[in-house]
């Protein structure tokens, strides 16, 4: 019983998550302004990394988490150089 | 899903409560980035999922590899942690970037520096 209603949990996490990358995308694709798309992919990233931790907890894995580190050190890097590009770069539309 | 069967009942209730809240505060988070209407107002909604949504489902994680190996397993707690750390980096950059972005094209509006 509990552990039927743990798989279905695990299932319906997974969808949210995927609902809120959607979210994130069409934000990304919309725009209207470079700040949002960053702010989208930002967002991105974090929603991708809790996915795989989900993943993680469905296939009783370990390595996932390295996964997800990984993920959240270069989303972090990404971020820092497309806002520095923002505020120092050429480009101003 | 074989390994989540030994898993005692109580930890299987906690570790799938502990999921549906982690995905449901980084669903409403990312609803939240699509649904408001400004830039300022938008930036707060993601943070949702990166502190709280990561919270239960670091805890998720710990709770539920702890109890299948039968050790305390932490370091899932690195992840939390960092995003914890770099978060408010990132959101203070990128504001300061779209501040920055608001003043080059029409700085009647914006407060001065």
């Amino acid at each position: 019983m509990s552990h039927g209603f743990l798989a279905v949990a695990v299932v319906v996490a997974q969808f949210l998550l995927l609902l809120a990358m959607a979210c994130a995308i069409i934000r990304m694709v919309r725009g209207p302004r470079a700040q949002d798309r960053v702010l989208a992919l930002d967002a991105l990233y974090v929603n991708a990394m809790l996915l795989l931790l989900s993943i993680g907890i469905r296939t009783g894995s370990v390595l996932y988490v390295e996964a997800g580190l990984i993920i959240a050190l270069l989303g972090f890097a990404g971020t820092v150089a497309f806002s520095k590009f923002l505020l120092r770069g050429e480009v101003i539309e | 899903m074989n390994h989540l069967a030994g898993l005692p009942p109580w930890v299987a209730v906690l570790v799938g409560v502990l999921v549906l809240l982690g995905a449901g505060f980084a669903f409403t988070g990312s609803l939240g980035l699509l649904r408001l209407h400004d830039f300022y107002k938008r930036v707060h909604a993601p943070t949702l999922g990166s502190t709280l949504g990561t919270f239960f489902m670091v805890a998720a994680s710990v709770v539920c590899f702890s109890a299948m190996q039968g050790r305390p397993v932490l370091h899932v707690i690195l992840i939390g942690v960092f995003l914890t750390l770099t978060t408010p980096i990132t959101l203070m950059l990128l504001v300061r970037a779209a501040l920055y972005r608001h003043r080059v094209e029409d700085g009647q509006q914006m407060p001065p520096r």
